[in-house]
């Protein structure tokens, strides 16, 4: 056992863990962070995806102990500071862009990378970008239109801002 | 664009945004894996690599040794426990039961499929668990697999109960079988095809877990677990494999991510962490990695099918009959035996009217993973090979394919209509469909988008499919007399709080369905109130008075049959509780958005005083009345319903690569009544993406050892958000189901059932179009399988040249 210190969500926490442990477990067994999903052993549907230092990576092919000292973000920390759903997890919301919610977290980590990296994607980058990220229920349809409309949220108020 | 009818913010109609969302979006999701019991240790499963053999030698003593170690379990330890039972028994056309083999829950001396339990460990941490089932020694004296189908009768039993391998030979229906050879020898003209229907893994995104529980002073169990139906898994493993009575058992589905089929079933594992929990007295927690999902979850579909069709001289069509290899795998799984059978043969009549139809099934025992409903479950399988041989049918006959369909549909006025195999259709409308699709997928302007596409070197094809699905499972003496071995009613009780709120207990279970959201809308429109003040509590045998669950698109058109059932109960009650307020005969009340008034008078009590009045009973007629406000149905339907539709896919197939690009799709369905469009075309998405993911990339292969040769995501395509088009839906033609209150067919399985025959007719279209005459390509039609059909073809192609 060893001992790890991160910052998640903007908290510092520890916890002592073996070598082997990945970073989804830490979060969701050390710190009860279970909004972090595993849907599979093979880092293909990004369930689990975090962001550690502002990019989105998957927690399953991550050990804990590679992660000290990071800053890492979950779905538990993408709301606003006032509790409302953040403008992402609004789109999704009002675009019906989940059912089961499994692969709802991975896939909202993974859009706010995109946005961040990109603010105005093209339908056809959305999907690209989404190569990770496995949906068995909304058949892609009703996420790609979440996260264009985010997009055009988050760019309406950028401008708005300015 | 999901369109609210008038404009309705709430109620039936309205695309209410779902009040579900809240938890998933923000990570506060309870799926059974996020749940810690305090004291819970860890189960691990050691299964089978080897597909067919006898355990030779098992020794467990280091395992138990381990460190964490707290028990290690082998179907020796398991004295008194049964198998895994199976809920339908298919009656064989010789008049013999199926062969039923025993399930058992750890292997018994003998292993039948990868994946197979043989050793349960349980230990204080999953990696202490999975440590020891290393020190196992385990050694299997490996038999010849059985796994194709096709020569399943001259390999080594799977069972020795079924020693050619055959579960059961099922003619349907068999009175016609004379009639329908005769006509087929007669026809003017008859199309035949052979095809596959490929098998698939379910694969929710969230993998099965359970969790056991025994509380010693109460002599309680309590099974947490990722079910669609947790009153079913309670009397499935209380009464036939742990003998635990309903009273003594709870079964818990908190939120379930995904089930497709997959989750219905009793599964082994849940059994067993129930057991153990009294054993080593302790919860026990297993969680299932992807891996073993594939490894142990129910698969789909699997049917290698010979179909031919006969018409007349005017292309009427005059009879079919089927011929299907049905792979059941190594253990009947719950529901098995009726997916060939009547969720398969009796949707053969698809949107058509001919006369004359027979099936005969063989269902075959294999060394492969079992296999059980998957989304649309047999009536997918029945929608694919009608409408690929009618496409087929078509083009030998040189005739429109829309114009073929179009003369065969059972037309609206032949409704309600009595197939030749068995169901009768109540309402629909199936030109209606057809058209709306056409129109919306612009086949008018086709032509000039394949010339489009023809000048860029690219192959441009227009496929279509109708398609019928029997739902709304089912009438309890119906399926009775077929079969099952349970009723597939659907139980609600509506309880009606003292200050006018209302809890609703439905026994549906939903698992990305949105019920809290639908439901809420129904009961809030009948009783007048906000859609707020309406919760509704599904997936806890401890809070939900009964249950038959969620599958065959039965929730709305069953369990909300229940819950409006139980909502007019309330209505007439609460009328004669406000005709006691209001000093009025009970005959003149009536009740309207919220409000109780006499009728032809200004006099009126509010739907809270009402509900006040019940509880607080002070002017009250308590000698004709009891005091509350809560009332319990069980609805049992009169008929299936019958959701129908025309779906239509354009694709562009690069003949040099075999690459096929969906371009576009259109499902025009009839779902009769809609309550939230919005969730009913997310349905529609969800299951277009799997039946094109079947149709495009799927599949479920095994080799000749019996090694599932795509046991995980590295192998199994699972379509991307890449793979797919934007899709365009609609459920503006309305047929209204007829005999339940709501009018209502379901919306699940549509999009899986109708999607691969439409997906397929356009790839072959696209090659017919290209020059390359290919009749047919088995599913799933990946690049290389395109490209070597091309290959066939090319000297023919080239000569023609």
């Amino acid at each position: 056992m060893s001992t790890v210190a991160m910052t998640v969500n903007g908290k510092t926490v520890s916890g002592d863990v073996e070598g082997r442990t990945l970073l989804v477990e830490f979060l969701r067994e050390g710190l009860g962070l279970t909004g972090t999903h595993v849907g599979c052993d093979t880092s293909q549907c990004g369930a689990c995806v975090v962001h550690v230092d502002g990019a989105s990576v998957k927690a399953c092919s991550v050990l804990a102990l590679s992660c000290e000292g990071a800053e890492v973000r979950t779905i538990e920390g993408m709301a606003n500071p006032d509790g409302s759903l953040g403008v992402i997890q609004a789109a999704f919301r009002e675009h019906h862009g989940l059912q089961c919610g499994f692969c709802t977290p991975g896939m909202i980590m993974s859009a706010a990378d995109l946005l961040a990296q990109n603010s105005d994607p093209t339908e056809t980058e959305v999907r690209s970008w989404l190569e990770g990220n496995i949906c068995r229920c909304t058949g892609y349809h009703n996420i790609v239109k979440s996260i264009l409309a985010a997009a055009a949220e988050m760019r309406g108020a950028s401008i708005a801002a300015e | 664009m999901a369109k609210d009818l008038d404009g309705k913010t709430q109620g039936i109609g309205a695309s209410s945004k779902r009040r579900e969302d809240a938890r998933f979006l923000m990570g506060r999701g309870k799926y059974t894996d996020d749940i810690n019991v305090v004291g819970q240790t860890h189960c691990h499963f050691l299964r089978s690599d080897i597909a067919h053999g006898r355990i030779v030698t098992l020794d467990v003593e280091a395992a138990r040794a381990a460190p964490g170690v707290v028990g290690v379990f082998t179907a020796a330890d398991l004295e008194g426990v049964g198998g895994v039972p199976c809920g339908w028994q298919v009656t064989d056309r010789h008049g013999a039961p199926m062969k039923e083999p025993k399930h058992p829950i750890l292997a018994e001396g003998k292993v039948r499929h990868v994946g197979d339990p043989v050793v349960a460990i349980i230990a204080e941490t999953p990696e202490q668990a999975r440590d020891a089932a290393e020190l196992i020694a385990l050694d299997i004296e490996e038999l010849p697999a059985v796994i194709d189908m096709a020569t399943a009768a001259q390999g080594p039993a799977v069972h020795d109960e079924a020693p050619d391998n055959l579960c059961f030979d099922w003619l349907f229906v068999a009175e016609n079988a004379e009639a329908v050879d005769r006509a087929i020898a007669e026809a003017a003209h008859v199309t035949k095809l052979e095809l596959v229907n490929n098998r698939v893994v379910a694969n929710p995104m969230e993998p099965r877990a359970a969790i056991g529980e025994y509380d010693l002073s109460r002599d309680e169990y309590t099974l947490t677990t990722t079910s669609q139906n947790p009153h079913v898994i309670r009397l499935l493993m209380g009464a036939f494999v742990l003998s635990i009575p309903e009273h003594k058992l709870r079964v818990v589905a908190p939120d379930v991510g995904g089930g497709f089929g997959s989750k219905i079933y009793h599964y082994a594992e849940e059994a067993f962490v129930t057991w153990a929990s009294a054993r080593v007295g302790r919860p026990v927690k297993w969680t299932a990695s992807r891996s073993e999902a594939f490894l142990s979850d129910a698969q789909g579909r699997d049917h290698v099918t010979t179909i031919e069709l006969a018409l007349d001289a005017e292309n009427n069509f005059t009879a079919i009959r089927c011929h299907t290899l049905a792979n059941l795998g190594a253990y009947l799984s719950t529901f098995a035996p009726c997916v060939p059978t009547w969720l398969h043969g009796t949707l053969l009549a698809g949107n058509y009217k001919t006369p004359l139809i027979t099936t005969n099934v063989k269902a075959v025992f294999t060394n492969t993973v079992p296999v059980d409903a998957y989304r649309g479950a047999g009536r997918p399988e029945a929608t694919y090979q009608l409408e690929r041989v009618i496409d087929k049918a078509a083009r030998e006959r040189g005739v429109d394919p829309a114009a073929l369909r179009r003369q065969n549909f059972i037309q609206p006025d032949q409704f309600p209509y009595q197939t030749p195999v068995a169901v009768q259709y109540d309402t629909g409308d199936y030109d209606a469909t057809l058209t709306k699709a056409l129109d919306l997928a612009d086949a008018a302007g086709f032509a000039a988008r394949r010339a489009e596409s023809a000048a860029r070197g690219k192959l441009r094809g227009f496929g279509i499919a109708s398609y019928i699905e029997a739902c709304g499972i089912a009438p309890s003496s119906l399926v009775g007399a077929l079969g099952a071995r349970a009723g597939l009613y659907e139980a609600a009780t509506v309880r009606v709080n003292p200050t006018g709120s209302v809890s609703v207990f439905t026994g549906s279970h939903s698992h990305g369905q949105g019920h809290e959201t639908t439901f809420a809308q129904v009961v809030a429109e009948m009783l007048g109130l906000d859609e707020g003040a309406v919760d509704i509590v599904h997936g806890d045998t401890a809070r939900v008075p009964f249950g038959m669950g969620t599958y065959g698109s039965r929730s709305l058109a069953v369990g909300g049959s229940a819950i409006v059932k139980s909502v007019d109960k309330i209505v007439a009650k609460a009328k004669k509780i406000a005709a006691h307020l209001m000093e009025a005969s009970e005959a003149d009340i009536v009740f309207d958005n919220g409000q109780f008034t006499v009728a032809g008078t200004d006099r009126a009590v509010a739907w809270g005083d009402v509900c006040l009045a019940a509880y607080v009973p002070h002017k009250y007629p308590i000698e004709s009345l009891e005091p509350g406000l809560e009332e319990t149905s069980f609805y049992d339907p009169a008929n299936f319903t019958y959701p129908a539709g025309a779906y239509v896919a354009e694709v562009e197939v690069d003949p040099e690569t075999g690459v096929i690009q969906v371009l576009g799709f259109t499902a025009a369905d009839d779902f009769g009544s809609v309550v939230n469009p919005m969730i009913v075309e997310g349905q529609v998405h969800g299951g277009l993406a799997q039946g094109l993911g079947q149709a495009l990339m799927e599949t479920a292969t095994y080799n000749a050892d019996g090694q599932l040769q795509a046991a995980s995501y590295m192998d199994y395509a699972m379509p991307r958000a890449g793979d797919l088009p934007m899709f365009t839906v609609d459920h503006s033609c309305v047929t209204p189901c007829t005999h339940n209150p709501l009018g209502v067919k379901g919306c699940g399985e549509a999009g899986a059932i109708g999607s691969p025959p439409a997906l397929v007719n356009a790839v072959i279209d696209a090659l017919h179009g290209g020059g390359y005459p290919v009749a047919h390509i088995d599913m799933p039609l990946t690049p290389q399988a395109v490209w070597q059909a091309i290959q066939a073809v090319r000297p023919a192609a080239a000569a023609a040249e």
